[in-house]
């Protein structure tokens, strides 16, 4: 089992769900965060005064899903958030050591 | 008594009521989440307070029959005597006790405005005393010198249509004393404190612009072609001023801003009053456009002189209400109204335009010093000050138990039901406290 953490631009959220969808993921978890990395912040300006917003707005999503169909995952993420322009974000992937599903006490794969 | 005076006074006052809600979310945007409850509470429990102290003593300090031209006597206490006939000195056409109650929201705004200065760190009990003290010693004797027949500004003959005085300069050197006796927020030009929900501010802007038809069309005190003029003045002059801080906001960064939009508009708003009955259309253009411009700039003072004015009060309202003030003295033209004066351009010569600097420097030394000693008194008493921790959990929490946002159930998912009340009724994890009638 894997789980993979994507970071991206929030406007960018409809297509990286399509795109995973297309590859046949049937759940996610969305989380609104807030952080920088080589793209840094932006300026923002309120009665003339200059206010530089070092943290930024950006969607966390979380798939936890079976070994083989992971790259496939990946591959969707990236082609659903990028933009090529700096700030598009990262995905990484984690291996995780087990699952349950709540309502029924399955394990594992077959949690998922 | 004429019943269309009547019946427009009346909605004017209710109109100029509605400005300090508008004011609330005015400043309520402008602040910190974590402070924005505590800072529309200033504003509205601000209109409960002065519509109580109003009709106890405050109207009678004002309007009351004059004391050597600087305060009303006593004879208005409880709103004795002030009964549906009209006052022949004050308002001829309209009952006494509409007057009383159209000024009445003016007072209660006017301490209002003060709140944006020392927001986001002054105490609830420190903010009411203040408010209370301020309106009998400084508010109603200033209202009397320029509004109440026999006081010395008004005889003097300098102009203010609707309360540039009374109410903008005025609020606006208290908002001063009070910026720099409190002291600036924590973390002041060292952390951003930045607006946290400007469409509340821009709504609350549009709520004074509307309600401030009644305060400057109803200074009239008549439904006549005078409210007509201070009518069109005021939206005149507002719309010049959004135009005006718009253009100065791009000229800097080729962007406009809402908030600049939203300020600009006030700014204007606040020019204009003073002046609303006694210039015409174009008068108003030239006074928005400078309101706009000018404060535009002086909402930046602050960051030179090291005062934190949290809301800029001083940068729009002490600055707005001089601006106004003075351009009486060179835009003001009888031909709109002859109980008004010839300014400059008019062919008046500079006499209006001294006896309006008069004007701003009495007010100017009356009310920021006197405001200055109540606050150190206010200190001494209760402190104005929350404590740092306070401070930093927000005014909200610390001084209200409440937040202005729950965004989850339970109140941001943090919240746990404290008391006995369902203890005894389920396996709740059991603590809510609900009022228990009469076991107090």
């Amino acid at each position: 089992m894997k789980l993979v953490v994507a970071v991206i631009k929030p406007f960018k959220l409809d297509e990286v769900k399509a795109a995973l969808e297309g590859v046949g993921i049937q759940g996610l978890t969305v989380t609104e965060a807030r952080g920088f990395g080589r793209q840094k912040g932006h300026t923002e300006v309120y009665r003339g005064a200059e206010y530089r917003v070092e943290l930024l707005p950006k969607t966390r999503i979380e798939l936890l899903i079976d070994d083989e169909i992971a790259d496939d995952a990946v591959k969707a993420i990236i082609a659903g958030a990028r933009t090529g322009s700096i700030g598009d974000g990262k995905v990484w992937v984690l291996a995780v050591d087990q699952a349950v599903r709540i309502r029924t006490g399955e394990m594992g794969a077959d949690a998922l | 008594m004429d019943s269309g005076d009547t019946a427009f006074v009346l909605i004017s006052a209710a109109m100029v009521m509605f400005m300090t809600p508008g004011l609330a979310l005015f400043y309520g945007g402008m602040v910190r989440a974590k402070n924005v409850l505590a800072t529309v509470m200033q504003s509205f429990f601000t209109i409960g307070l002065v519509s109580v102290l109003w009709v106890l003593a405050a109207y009678s300090l004002a309007f009351g029959p004059d004391k050597g031209g600087l305060i009303g006597g006593l004879d208005y206490l409880g709103f004795a005597g002030v009964g549906q006939e009209p006052n022949p000195d004050l308002s001829p056409t309209i009952p006494h006790i509409a007057y009383a109650v159209f000024q009445l929201f003016f007072a209660a705004i006017t301490p209002a405005l003060i709140t944006g200065a020392f927001a986001e760190r002054m105490k609830f009990s420190a903010f009411a005393l203040f408010t209370t003290l301020w309106l009998f010693l400084v508010y109603a004797p200033l209202a009397h010198w320029v509004w109440a027949p026999g006081g010395w500004l008004r005889e003097l003959g300098a102009l203010d249509f609707a309360g540039g005085t009374v109410v903008h300069m005025n609020s606006g050197f208290a908002a001063l004393a009070a910026a720099i006796v409190i002291g600036k927020r924590r973390g002041f030009l060292k952390e951003a404190m930045v607006p946290h929900n400007l469409t509340l501010t821009i709504l609350g802007a549009g709520i004074l612009w509307f309600g401030w038809f009644g305060f400057n069309a109803g200074s009239a005190l008549a439904a006549n072609g005078l409210a007509a003029t201070a009518f069109i003045a005021t939206n005149t002059a507002t719309g010049a001023a959004v135009l005006g801080w718009c253009l100065t906001d791009y000229l800097r960064r080729r962007k406009t801003t809402t908030l600049g939009a939203a300020s600009g508009a006030v700014a204007g708003l606040v020019a204009i009053t003073p002046a609303a009955g006694y210039v015409g259309p174009m008068g108003s253009v030239a006074i928005g456009l400078a309101a706009g411009i000018v404060c535009a700039l002086a909402v930046g003072l602050k960051f030179r002189a090291g005062y934190d004015d949290a809301l800029d009060v001083v940068g729009v309202h002490a600055v707005g209400g001089m601006l106004g003030a003075l351009l009486i003295g060179v835009f003001a033209n009888t031909a709109f109204n002859e109980a008004g004066g010839d300014g400059l351009l008019a062919g008046g010569g500079l006499a209006l335009l001294g006896k309006q600097a008069v004007a701003v420097g009495a007010t100017l030394a009356f009310s920021f010093g006197l405001s200055f000693v109540l606050l150190k008194l206010v200190d001494v008493v209760v402190g104005l000050r929350v404590t740092e921790e306070e401070e930093l959990t927000g005014l909200d929490i610390s001084q209200h138990e409440e937040v202005g946002y729950a965004f989850a159930e339970g109140g941001g998912g943090t919240a746990v039901p404290v008391g006995a009340g369902y203890a005894e009724t389920g396996p709740a994890p059991a603590t809510i406290r609900v009022p228990q009638g009469d076991s107090a």
